[in-house]
């Protein structure tokens, strides 16, 4: 157990915070007393807090008055709620006046920690540079030992002095925070926002004050929950191991005084660990509560297993009981029937993204899916491949691919993915594997697709790849993803959709992410391949111009629905609904015509 | 013929040092007029960005000169900064990223306004928004609450604030869908029209920029291939490169597109002994 | 790759070096204090200056460090200023102890979190509520209560396991085992705990990625995907988890020694700080840098093999 690392959670690097929302104060205090953990861990510090103010009032007694007559008393007797301990002394006393010293420790060792690393972080994330190279080794330096072993180095020199050992815990800790604020800042001075702000020409203290400390605020604040954890955590055990001062009382020392007595009197170790373990856990809930509030991260509801089942079943009853059967024509390679997507909202109810999609595409026919962004068309494409996201639901309809069902049978669909059925990504970089050489990943699926020998499916790939337009497959073959360009990565994406020898491929967007003369080229081997090899398409894109080029058929989305389809040439030159002809008129407003001879 | 309000002269930006550096932009020079409009069009690493960075002082100069006004621009201090920036402002590309999600629209909007000293009256907030087509309470609310083109629209509204002379933007529409594209740049002619506003237009696309351009400069590598008349760029282009980039880009008419083809294939045919290596194709 | 390695050593020398000299400096600087709390509170002043004296602690801190340092990188790391014991002899004996419960602890936390971290991401639904209930449990509660609850149940009320008590594996390896039983649970709650999570959020990570997708559209299986190509991208992550953790296991162990009397280093670094034997504290204290930059470099080269962006050079 990482006793100096509560809550360093290696993910919470600040980007969180960007989308983050933030909220004025009052209301940030009433959405967190909406959780109720909350609630009771702010109770318990409120509740230690004010024992510590007001212990000299309250406390039944001294902490160091020592009673012979209660020796090892148990817990409910003559006036020792919690019993008393091996000298005689009220243990609920001695805890009582022990939150004091844990009050002193905490807000010493947030203050020092955050401070000191809170102002390097920032410095050092604004100007980078070789300051932030020396912040950052001294702060890896200062992480590389644990905190307690610095600590008892530190008794050597200082002795039982606690507030000077939390003071110095404070600088072990600041590390954390440096981290934290570093990387927020880094993240946020690569905003456009700030560049706008540079351009109006605000100095950089205001830019820091006005835009970078807004964002630094909420995981700062976090963060202090689980560094106050960590603190009480650290104190208690060096109290607990006979560094502190033998004369004050501290929940550590109450501790140890019990262990060291466990086999005359075992219950009293019971008490200063309830105390200990319930303050950590406070700042732990806490900070688990305020990083809920303020760092609203954008997680998707989840529905519950049981509501996923019934809406799988209800929609498989209608397939089987053939209501989508359409039977389709003979040349019809991939026929979709009523087809819903839908995402859930809440633990039960979900929302329909896509509504009763139908759609056509021949053996051989490039198929363009026209939308733009939200109309729900990478969803379609993702459904056919059986490769939407985890949260999706399926909630009716059937994807009917050379006469099959394969909605209604995941065999079918595993079946056909890959072997028959190929998908070329949008963004070229983000689709390869970076730990393995694009040889080994082409060959991967190839051989998982097809059966194919190590050698042969070699064979088959380097003779693709020249295909698509890789100059020197042999040698692309053993580099890696981060070796290559992008327009040589989609071509390389290509390849492993069409390796399999599908039938038919699905594209989202193949072209957007690339650069228009490269885009040029990839649609020409496209069409060439689908030629060649009489396969079908469908090729997902906002762009009319690509459609214009590459396809036979079109069928325009908007908000989930199929608004029109048509052969390419009748859509452009008549088109039918309001909405594909707002997006002709937008897109023939940004386009040129052809050259003259020059 | 009045001087221009911004020149640019032999622009050098060179990053990384004297070993193994890379030099970004090569030796550019262009120059923009008051109330006109001249685009910057390139593909990936032709460095059109880089020099509208430059430009704002967002990105190093590391030879030749940037004149604004006749008062020299390059590598100044950020409070000299602030006395252009009431003439000489932005619009990013990407809506998302160019507002911060935790300022009201309002805030956002005054910002310029009390950097430059001005108060920044309720009223002038709500003529900004008017000018962009947002509805006056827009300003309460916060960037999250607005799509792409929304957004967008508040970014030109900020940009308009100080009444700049000159706006260089930064593919302002590339980020959007077509139909919201297609307002975004009436909107961006509209206010050219109202207030006589010279446009530093940087874009990919051609086929955006060349009924909004007076002129275009074409880039390739960091350097000017071509620059001219928009009209005659697109229409009777020299240089083999911006020949390339219009054949490339593809026309939203079947027809005309399968002619348009031909021509490209026709075309690459005829230029490929000229031509060097693609350079997307090379490995990174 | 050979480059990456020196850089990284020369970055550990250099780490080590400062580290030893602040703590020396720390711990040597107040000659007078050292020598008085080694003669005790009734010295007089004259017996505290002739121990000064005679300890050598009244020479410049620097030539005090560089004594110490010439004889560390010879295996001499001074002699203890109660017993008079070498240091290296009195760590012989214990660094056997504290690298028992830590590689014990730390090899079954990494099977045990890795099991439970990457069932949660794959599956989602209870096993990963069961999982954030742990982690804040596992958090919540330190090792040293662990201890003391597991002292208290298993050596107390059912008189089943030892509270107490080391038997080195040179006696028989069931009974070395037995006696770290309960030890090695006490660490293992919290840190399985804290690092399952992290493992999970790992492979979450990697699972969201756009080219699983790819790779799943091409057909390959769950497993194969799973084992090949997730597991792979999550170990460098994972690595950074297990040298945190690592970290927290040392001073954890601290706790753990004190709580069942194990003879470790840890122990020995208390005894000798509450006592002022400053070079047996030196020399506890240079243990532990040196485990931790050994940890450091051996999780950053397995990353480097691991990671081709840093092999391919």
């Amino acid at each position: 157990m990482s006793i100096d690392q509560h809550g360093l959670d290696p993910s919470a690097d600040g980007t969180a915070a960007l989308v983050a929302e933030d909220r004025p104060p009052r209301s940030l205090l009433r959405s967190l007393l909406r959780n109720p953990f909350a609630i009771a861990s702010l109770a318990y510090i409120l509740l230690i807090v004010v024992v510590a103010i007001l212990c000299p009032w309250i406390a039944p007694f001294p902490p160091n008055k020592t009673d012979l007559s209660a020796v090892n008393a148990p817990p409910f007797t003559g006036g020792h709620l919690f019993g008393a301990d091996a000298s005689g002394r009220d243990i609920l006393s001695r805890l009582m006046w022990g939150s004091q010293q844990t009050i002193i420790a905490c807000v010493l060792v947030l203050t020092v920690a955050l401070i000191l690393g809170g102002i390097s972080g920032l410095i050092a994330g604004y100007y980078r540079g070789r300051t932030e190279a020396v912040a950052s080794f001294v702060s890896d330096v200062a992480q590389s030992l644990p905190g307690i072993v610095m600590l008892i180095a530190l008794y050597s020199l200082i002795g039982p002095n606690i507030p000077a050992a939390m003071a110095i815990f404070g600088v072990i800790v600041a590390p954390s925070f440096y981290r934290l604020v570093r990387s927020v800042v880094v993240a946020v001075r690569n905003e456009l926002y700030i560049d706008a702000a540079k351009v109006v020409g605000l100095s950089d203290a205001r830019i820091v004050g006005r835009h970078v400390l807004s964002a630094v605020r909420a995981p700062v604040i976090v963060q202090s929950a689980f560094v106050l954890a960590t603190a009480v955590a650290i104190l208690a055990g060096v109290d607990f191991l006979g560094l502190g001062d033998p004369s004050q009382p501290s929940w550590g020392r109450v501790l140890s005084d019990a262990f060291n007595n466990i086999y005359t009197n075992p219950a009293n170790v019971i008490w200063p660990s309830l105390v200990i373990t319930l303050m950590i856990l406070s700042f732990i809930l806490l900070g688990n509560a305020l990083r809920d509030t303020l760092q609203a991260s954008f997680r998707s509801a989840t529905l519950r297993p049981g509501r996923r089942r019934t809406l799988a079943r209800s929609a498989q009853d209608e397939r089987v009981a053939g209501v989508n059967d359409l039977t389709p024509p003979q040349d019809v390679i991939l026929a979709i029937r009523g087809l819903k997507i839908g995402y859930p909202t809440s633990n039960d109810e979900v929302r329909e993204v896509v509504h009763g999609v139908d759609l056509d595409v021949r053996k051989g026919e490039i198929h363009g899916l026209v939308g733009e962004s939200g109309s729900g068309k990478s969803q379609l494409a993702f459904s056919t491949l059986g490769i939407l996201p985890r949260e999706a639901v399926i909630l009716g309809g059937s994807i009917f691919f050379e006469g099959k069902d394969l909605l209604a049978d995941p065999a079918r669909m595993r079946a056909a993915r890959g072997r028959k059925i190929g998908y070329v990504p949008q963004e070229p970089m983000s689709n390869l594997d970076p730990s393995f050489t694009i040889g080994a990943q082409l060959t991967h699926g190839l051989r998982a697709a097809t059966g194919l020998s190590k050698s042969d499916a070699r064979t088959k790939l380097l003779a693709l790849l020249a295909r698509v337009g890789i100059a020197d497959p042999e040698r692309l073959m053993r580099l890696y993803p981060h070796e290559i360009s992008g327009g040589m990565a989609q071509r390389v994406l290509i390849c492993g959709a069409v390796a399999a020898d599908p039938e038919l491929i699905v594209a989202d967007e193949p072209t957007t992410a690339l650069d228009v003369t490269v885009q040029a080229e990839v649609l020409e081997l496209l069409r060439e391949l689908s030629r060649e090899r009489g396969l079908a398409m469908v090729i997902v894109t906002h762009n009319l111009g690509v459609v214009a080029d590459i396809c036979d058929t079109v069928s325009v989305m908007k908000d989930g629905r199929i608004v029109e389809r048509n052969d390419v040439d009748t859509l452009f030159a008549a088109p039918a609904d309001p909405y594909t002809r707002d997006l002709l008129v937008s897109s023939r407003q940004v386009e040129l015509m052809e050259a003259e001879d020059g | 013929m009045a001087e221009p309000l911004l020149s640019v002269t032999d622009l050098v930006v060179r990053y990384g040092g004297r070993r193994g550096g890379k030099t970004v932009i090569d030796g550019v020079s262009l120059d923009l007029n008051a109330g006109e409009t001249v685009s910057l069009v390139g593909e990936s690493g032709s460095g059109k960005t880089t020099i509208g960075r430059a430009i704002l002082g967002l990105a190093p100069v590391t030879g030749g000169t940037i004149q604004f006004r006749g008062q020299k621009i390059d590598n100044i201090p950020r409070s000299r900064r602030r006395q252009i920036a009431r003439d000489l402002q932005v619009i990013f590309q990407d809506p998302y990223s160019s507002l911060n999600p935790s300022m009201t629209v309002e805030s956002i909007l005054a910002e310029p306004l009390r950097a430059a000293g001005v108060t920044a009256g309720r009223d002038r907030v709500r003529e900004l928004l008017d000018a962009v087509g947002l509805p006056a309470d827009a300003g309460r609310r916060y960037p999250r609450e607005f799509s792409g083109g929304q957004r967008q629209r508040i970014a030109i509204a900020r940009a308009l604030a100080l009444e700049p002379s000159v706006i260089v933007c930064d593919e302002p529409t590339s980020a959007l869908d077509v139909t919201t594209q297609a307002r975004v740049l009436a909107l961006l002619a509209d206010i050219q029209k109202a207030t006589g506003v010279a446009y530093l237009f940087i874009s990919h696309d051609l086929g955006v920029v060349h009924a909004i351009s007076d002129r275009i400069a074409v880039l390739n590598s960091g350097q000017i291939v071509e620059l001219g008349d928009a009209r005659q760029i697109v229409s009777r282009p020299q240089h083999p490169y911006t020949r390339r980039l219009l054949m490339a880009a593809p026309v939203a008419d079947p027809p005309r597109q399968r002619a348009k083809r031909a021509q490209r294939l026709a075309l690459l045919q005829r230029d490929a002994p000229e031509e060097p290596a693609a350079p997307h194709d090379a490995v990174a | 790759m050979l480059l990456y390695l020196v850089k990284h050593l020369l970055r550990a020398v250099a780490v080590l070096l400062l580290v030893s000299f602040a703590t020396f400096a720390m711990m040597f600087s107040n000659g007078t204090g050292v020598a008085r709390a080694v003669l005790g509170l009734n010295a007089s002043e004259e017996q505290v200056q002739a121990k000064v004296a005679e300890l050598g602690l009244d020479r410049p801190l620097v030539v005090q460090y560089w004594d110490w340092l010439t004889g560390a990188v010879t295996g001499d790391l001074g002699v203890s200023f109660f017993t008079g014991q070498a240091v290296t002899d009195a760590l012989e004996t214990r660094v056997p102890v504290t690298l028992s419960l830590i590689i014990l602890t730390l090899l079954l936390t990494t099977v045990i979190s890795v099991v439970l971290g990457v069932t949660a991401a794959l599956y989602g639904g209870w096993i990963d509520r069961v999982l954030q209930f742990i982690a804040v449990l596992g958090a919540a509660i330190p090792p040293y209560i662990v201890a003391i609850g597991l002292v208290f149940a298993f050596a107390i009320a059912v008189p089943f396991y030892p509270a107490t008590g080391y038997i080195p594996a040179t006696d028989g390896v069931s009974a070395w085992l037995w006696s770290l039983t309960l030890p090695v649970t006490a660490l293992l709650i919290g840190s399985v705990a804290n690092a399952a999570a992290q493992f999970r959020g790992a492979v979450m990570d990697t699972l969201t990625q756009d080219y699983v997708r790819t790779l799943r559209s091409r057909g390959i299986r769950q497993s194969e995907l799973l084992f090949r190509h997730v597991l792979r991208n999550s170990a460098g992550p994972g690595l950074v988890v297990l040298s945190l953790l690592t970290l927290g296991l040392i001073g954890g162990a601290l706790f753990i020694e004190t709580v069942f009397a194990l003879p470790g280093v840890g122990q020995l670094s208390i005894l000798a700080a509450t006592g002022g034997d400053v070079p047996m504290v030196m020399g506890t204290v240079i243990f532990v840098i040196v485990l931790v930059l050994i940890v450091n470099i051996l999780a950053e080269l397995l990353g480097a093999l691991l990671n081709p962006k840093v092999r391919i050079r």
